[in-house]
């Protein structure tokens, strides 16, 4: 396979230089591309890099798309508390990748070890060099598990999880919610912003109350927050708290944990020591590895990638693009965020590849619905319009509901089924 | 299935492009069109509950658009994203999902 790859890729980049020179005022059309075809390397198939591989063979049919992914199946964050709560199971929110290839792209299952940003080679796991003419990066986040002293070896030993990324640790907390006794207190932490998902932490503590109510009502909830007050949706959660689950959350705003105990089932903030029967301590984050092997980690933290907003390329690694979460820009770092990065770029990129100039002015769009119970959701919806020298400013009319109600909450599977559609269908 | 609804889509743009609307606009339409599939489905072709809006008239599209951005329509989600598009865009996009299947 590497053999092929390569030998195609030398034809393939010289052909670049013919569509680059020979094209700009020809429509780009899959005939005449059979001989010079560029080729997109995509790293990560979640929301944002499942979207852009599949966009990109839309919107450039001469287009060769690869994409490298290391787990066989995506399982989607979003809805990932309603299995916490046990209102779906983890299949529901697990898709498989099969219908991807039908739209040409090709599936390499590894991990990505290294990337020459001058050769435009990516090195893999599994030893392939696969050379790209642009390469797009989309790993979601890192999680920062040394940022809580005793995270590690807690989450090691199977006693504290994060579930931040959805799979075995969201299935794991689900079974330590249900064993859990009646009475029992469960401990989440939120971290300081900027995460993913801002509503997620929220959400959770309102659908795992929800769970309690029906199945444990005495048991009770403490919510460490890193943040001053509550980063997303503020009107929407604490109404939930306060008439749904009155009695139940304990909020702790401004208490971040900076160490976890999972023998002694403790978590350590600045001003408490809580102990409780689950603990779920949610990390910082920071932009995925692999966009530190591209030098894309590039923010003053060295935490989050900054990026041209128009295309999402790099600021300082020429021909890599980096979507979703690792990107630092002031839209919420959400898995319908992504697809919109990925929909902007793929634009972007089979414009450049065509030797044409992307549109200056994208807009992009975010839905968020969280649940606030078994049967009711509310949202926050907002249009972002890109304008030079400001970014995306967010235009009017936008915001968020005050209170769920059941026809979000159907709108928010519809959502997600929807989404997932959209991305892997 | 997709290479029918390029050829489609291209030719509703070639029509744009003649109408005024130049290069960019083109993908600009795509784009916006494409992050309504997020909600309405692959193509505009729902899944779920929400309706889908692949083949729905132009003035459907803009009509309801509209009634939603100065809010005379009820809604939900849509009253709130409906008043970031130009008109301009919200007429490209009504003639884009008209070409859909």
């Amino acid at each position: 396979m590497t053999l092929n790859r390569r030998d195609f890729l030398k034809v393939s980049g010289a052909g670049v230089a013919i569509t680059l020179t020979g094209c700009s005022s020809q429509p780009s059309s899959g005939k005449s591309a059979s001989m010079a075809k560029p080729h997109v390397v995509v790293v990560g198939a979640g929301f944002g890099g499942a979207t852009c591989a599949k966009y990109i063979r839309q919107w450039g049919p001469n287009v060769d798309v690869t994409l490298i992914e290391p787990n066989d199946k995506f399982v989607s964050c979003p809805l990932s508390n309603w299995v916490l709560a046990g209102m779906k199971n983890l299949d529901f929110i697990t898709h498989g990748y099969d219908n991807l290839p039908k739209h040409g792209i090709k599936m390499v299952k590894d991990y990505v070890t290294g990337i020459d940003v001058e050769k435009r080679v990516v090195t893999t796991k599994g030893g392939a060099k696969i050379s790209y003419d642009r390469l797009v990066l989309a790993p979601g986040v890192e999680i920062l598990a040394d940022s809580v002293k005793g995270f590690k070896e807690a989450e090691a030993a199977g006693k504290v999880v994060h579930a931040w990324k959805a799979g075995p640790q969201t299935a794991l907390l689900r079974k330590q919610l249900e064993a859990m006794p009646d009475g029992g207190t469960f401990v989440m932490s939120v971290p300081t912003a900027p995460y993913r998902c801002p509503p997620g932490p929220y959400e959770r503590a309102c659908l795992v109350a929800s769970y309690f109510k029906q199945a444990k009502p005495k048991s009770k909830i403490i919510l460490l927050d890193g943040n001053p007050d509550v980063a997303s949706k503020p009107a929407l959660f604490k109404g939930a708290w306060s008439e749904l689950y009155a009695g139940m959350i304990d909020y702790r705003p401004n208490n971040a944990p900076f160490a976890v105990d999972g023998n002694t089932m403790t978590v350590s903030t600045e001003f408490d020591q809580v102990k409780g029967d689950v603990l779920n301590v949610v990390p910082k984050q920071r932009a995925g590895e692999v966009c530190d092997l591209a030098g894309a980690r590039n923010d003053s933290n060295k935490a989050w990638c900054t990026v041209n907003l128009a295309t999402f390329e790099s600021t300082t690694a020429p021909n890599v693009h980096i979507l979703g979460d690792s990107v630092l820009s002031n839209l919420p770092k959400s898995g319908h965020m992504a697809t919109n990065h990925a929909k902007v770029c793929a634009a972007a990129i089979v414009e450049l590849l065509a030797g044409r100039q992307p549109d200056p002015m994208p807009v992009v769009a975010n839905t968020c619905y969280s649940a606030v119970s078994d049967s009711t959701a509310g949202y926050v919806a907002n249009v972002f319009r890109f304008e030079a020298g400001k970014g995306y400013v967010t235009q009017p009319g936008g915001g968020a509901t005050p209170k769920g109600d059941e026809l979000n909450f159907t709108y928010a599977e519809s959502w997600a089924q929807n989404i997932w559609a959209d991305m892997l269908s | 299935m997709y290479n029918k609804k390029t050829t489609l889509a291209l030719a509703g743009f070639v029509g744009l492009a003649l109408s005024g609307i130049a290069g960019a606009a083109d993908m600009h339409t795509q784009v916006i069109a494409a992050t309504c599939m997020s909600c309405h489905g692959p193509g505009g072709n729902s899944v779920g509950a929400a309706p889908g809006i692949a083949g729905i008239s132009q003035d459907r599209f803009v009509k309801a658009m509209q009634g939603y951005k100065s809010g005379s329509r009820p809604g939900t989600v849509m009253l709130k994203l409906a008043a970031g598009y130009t008109d301009a865009e919200i007429e490209a996009m009504g003639a884009y999902f008209a070409t859909l299947k």
